[in-house]
């Protein structure tokens, strides 16, 4: 039938000639391409011992920020909570008692905070909600995990370790 | 009863009682044309003039004398008059005086929104939010004090208050006995009970509900979960004090906190007793009537659902159930 478009190619399919039928030409070919590839920088990263480096933008694990003394930003107003299109975040608040000035910034802090991490999209909503500059989606890819309820971060894993200690740690 | 009078407030017209306020006769129109209102209580006697966010132009005194009011007027104070012409959205004038009437509510605010137990459910918030700036132009101190408690269920914070006065009107006209007044003069002025005495009348509590901002918390309440985290559900009890008809705030089965009724113009509809308010907070002692109607504007209405026990996000399937145990306890094993 005829072609409508008219950019029909018809193609020619020649015998092939002595060489072609030997094949051992096309073979030595590939092989010097295999071989030209082994001097060349490799593109494989091995990741868990190297990791790649991430963009400016990313958005990885969650934590959750210390001020310049070390005392946690958080004072779990609920606005991450509110604007999470996942219902990743829980919390409770607590009243700062006297004598826990030096641990946290406000009067009223988040005793527990939970994020479940098999629920979170990584949109970086929190991050945009928080008036406190409490919470950055600053970390490294969330691991894997065996059990469902691993992937629940508590404040243990999600708070920042103080960025300076100035009194040494006793003993060792 | 005296003929009706003619007010036109931002082109809509409409016949009012006369005597009535400009607040008033906008309120009856209804939607965008109503003043804010930080101070003006309709359900309290003397209330309003003080907080000038319900500023509005007057462009036509009347049909006898049709001169314009020379300077904007508060509306809650002022009163109607028979062909008077009144501008409020639709002059820019009044939207700038607003706006400057807001920064001069949050000079001494502290802004700790985050902490606050009003916040989601805050006129002053909602103020700003429509009028205000983004950014404060004041670099002055702000003024603090240490918080004080009303008994053991109310809470002052002298430093969220914006003198509107509305609590000092409750404890005059509701509680009878007045323990708690206004200490002070101009910018020194504040909320007080004369030597922090509590107060124990029955009706104490409705300083929370009528308190703009959030000076006046209820303690019971206080950090327990965010306002809008709560779900609204009117209730009613048979209670001898009061008329027992309030808005119960649920955060699963638990009770956390009651209030009274508020209506659009966030006026409580009855004044509710200590007791509705403080101490009954089981769901068996109440008769649940359905959830509040909440507008969708408001932050509260996130995750609200017009039917009182919504739909299960899973199913009650006893197999289904067995099955999930049996599949736990095989992911729990390793």
């Amino acid at each position: 039938m005829e072609s409508l478009s008219n950019r029909k190619k018809v193609l020619e399919q020649k015998p092939m000639n002595f060489w072609e039928r030997l094949y051992l030409p096309a073979i030595f070919q590939g092989m010097a391409i295999t071989f030209k590839h082994m001097f060349k920088k490799k593109e494989t990263i091995f990741y868990p011992e190297v990791e790649r480096e991430f963009s400016e933008n990313w958005r990885g694990m969650h934590s959750l920020k210390r001020d310049e003394q070390g005392r946690e930003r958080c004072t779990a107003c609920g606005l991450c909570a509110l604007s999470c299109p996942a219902e990743a975040i829980t919390m409770i608040a607590a009243e700062r008692q006297k004598g826990e000035e030096h641990l946290y910034r406000e009067e009223k802090y988040a005793a527990v905070y939970e994020i479940n991490m098999l629920r979170c999209i990584f949109c970086g909503l929190c991050e945009e909600a928080c008036p406190k500059e409490a919470i950055y989606l600053d970390g490294p890819i969330v691991p894997a995990n065996y059990l469902r309820k691993d992937f629940i971060y508590g404040k243990d894993k999600l708070v920042e370790d103080p960025i300076n200690i100035e009194s040494p740690v006793a003993g060792n | 009863m005296s003929e009706k009078v003619k007010v036109t407030i931002d082109g809509i017209t409409v016949e009012v009682e006369p005597g009535i306020s400009i607040l008033n006769a906008a309120r009856q129109i209804g939607g965008e044309v109503v003043p804010p209102a930080m101070c003006y209580y309709s359900k309290l006697e003397g209330s309003g003039g003080k907080c000038r966010t319900c500023l509005v132009k007057v462009s036509k005194g009347s049909e006898k004398d049709p001169r314009p009011m020379p300077k904007l007027v508060a509306s809650c104070r002022t009163g109607v008059m028979d062909g008077m012409e009144v501008q409020n959205i639709t002059s820019p004038e009044v939207i700038e005086a607003r706006k400057g009437v807001v920064e001069m509510l949050l000079i001494n605010h502290p802004l700790d929104c985050p902490i606050c137990d009003q916040a989601g459910e805050c006129h002053l918030q909602d103020l700003s939010y429509e009028h205000g700036l983004a950014k404060t132009r004041y670099d002055f101190e702000r003024r603090t004090f240490e918080k004080i408690d009303i008994g053991d269920k109310i809470q002052l914070h002298m430093t969220r208050c914006i003198l509107c006065y509305r609590c000092v009107y409750v404890a005059d006209q509701i509680t009878g006995n007045r323990v708690h007044g206004v200490l002070g003069r101009g910018d020194a002025s504040e909320i007080s009970t004369y030597i922090e005495k509590a107060i124990d009348n029955d009706f104490s509590g409705n300083v929370i509900d009528v308190c703009p901002v959030g000076a006046l918390t209820d303690r019971t309440f206080r950090f327990k979960n965010r306002v809008w985290f709560t779900k609204p559900v009117d209730a009613h009890r048979d209670c001898p004090t009061c008329k027992g008809k309030v808005t119960l705030w649920y955060k699963g089965e638990e009770v956390l906190r009651v209030t009274g009724r508020k209506d659009q113009f966030g006026e409580v509809e009855d004044f509710i007793c200590n007791t509705c308010r403080f101490d009954t907070k089981k769901t068996s002692e109440w008769v649940i009537e359905g959830p509040r109607n909440i507008a969708n504007t408001s932050v509260i209405s996130a995750n609200h659902y017009e039917t009182l026990r919504p739909l299960p996000v899973i199913q009650n399937d006893p197999i289904l159930i067995e099955a999930n145990k049996v599949e736990f306890e095989r992911a729990t094993k390793i």
